[in-house]
């Protein structure tokens, strides 16, 4: 279970680029977690439900978006997805392929607000 | 004027673990500064993981200077057994963390004296899952699993099999007793770990002790 340290880690730039924008608040936060980073995203919302309260992060929601693994052989040039965390080329049998896709662990973007007074069209 | 919420969007695109990959980073350059090699260890609990290190520390003592950080949740047992070999041991606990991480490396350097050695072999904590995603800086990843851990276990934990550069298959004298078929397990590994150098051995025995050594940098005529 390193998923509450991997949330301490986002929550961390998070928190960095709402201080560089002057925000108040998150109201969203969008992560990229690929299938050989190795993490659960249950476990995540979990951790994040856990480490949020009483923080400028409390009540976000959090999206995860999950990109499976895409291995391209070397052989024939096949690229394909792969959920079983086996790397032998679907098309030629060949074991000599390149993970593309599938290490990712980001976070993507985030929602922020604050409030304030000012007439501005992106005041609501 | 009147009072309201702005809303807006910020594009971060940033590595979540990228403060671990940034220690990772320098602890590489450093690394290759001292052209110190550095291989990172991973297995369940009850691997063979000390067990392994006792035994090369015996074979390689004036060979190698061989350097040893080793992680733990809790205790220094294992600094403990590796201490009386004659090569430096550091012991990090890791107080309940599942795994090492860079900056713990980092700081566990400045306890050896990292010039004088040839290798340093880093024992991270018994876990399949978390150590997989920490990066330490080092030049390889070893993961051992022992016959008696059954032949699917690389297709359960495959994450830290894909990050392996050797697997090496432990308690080989204990094959038969384990009831397990060594050749589904050997064509599990070559699945999931299709880069890794495969290695097989028994601590106990010794049988198969002569490729890890030379996998570590003993010349052939040492053997």
């Amino acid at each position: 279970m390193h998923e509450g340290s991997i949330v301490e880690s986002a929550l961390e730039i998070v928190f960095r680029h709402m201080e560089a924008e002057s925000a108040e608040r998150v109201s969203a936060i969008g992560l990229r977690v690929g299938a050989l980073a190795g993490v659960v995203p249950e476990a995540l919302r979990f951790a994040f439900a856990a480490l949020t309260p009483g923080t400028p992060a409390e009540g976000a929601t959090l999206t995860i978006e999950f990109l499976p693994t895409r291995i391209l052989c070397a052989k024939c040039g096949h690229e394909g997805e792969r959920a079983d965390f086996q790397y032998e080329c679907e098309a030629c049998g060949s074991l000599e392929t390149e993970v593309r896709q599938g290490r990712e662990l980001d976070v993507m973007c985030i929602d922020l607000c604050r409030e304030g007074e000012r007439e501005d069209a992106n005041w609501n | 004027m009147r009072t309201g919420t702005e809303r807006w969007t910020v594009e971060v695109d940033e590595a979540i673990l990228g403060r671990n990959a940034q220690f990772a980073a320098t602890n590489r350059e450093r690394f290759g500064t001292l052209g110190l090699r550095v291989i990172n260890i991973a297995s369940s609990p009850g691997s063979g993981k000390t067990a392994l290190l006792e035994r090369t520390l015996n074979e390689l003592a004036g060979e190698l200077r061989i350097g040893v950080i080793v992680g733990d949740l809790q205790t220094d047992n294992d600094a403990r057994r590796l201490g009386d070999k004659g090569a430096p041991v550091v012991q990090v606990t890791t107080n309940g963390y599942c795994h090492l991480e860079a900056s713990m490396i980092a700081q566990a350097m400045a306890e050896l004296d990292v010039e004088k050695l040839d290798l340093l072999i880093i024992e991270n904590v018994g876990n399949l899952v978390c150590p997989a995603s920490f990066d330490l800086g080092e030049a390889e990843r070893v993961v051992l699993i022992s016959v008696t851990e059954g032949e699917d276990k690389p297709l359960k934990y495959p994450v830290i099999f894909e990050k392996a550069d050797a697997v090496v298959i432990t308690k080989i004298d204990m094959t038969e007793a384990a009831g397990i078929d060594i050749d589904v397990l050997r064509d599990n590994v070559r699945r999931t770990a299709p880069r890794a150098r495969l290695l097989e051995l028994s601590s106990r025995s010794g049988e198969g002790f002569g490729g890890w050594l030379s996998f570590l940098g003993r010349s052939a005529s040492a053997t």
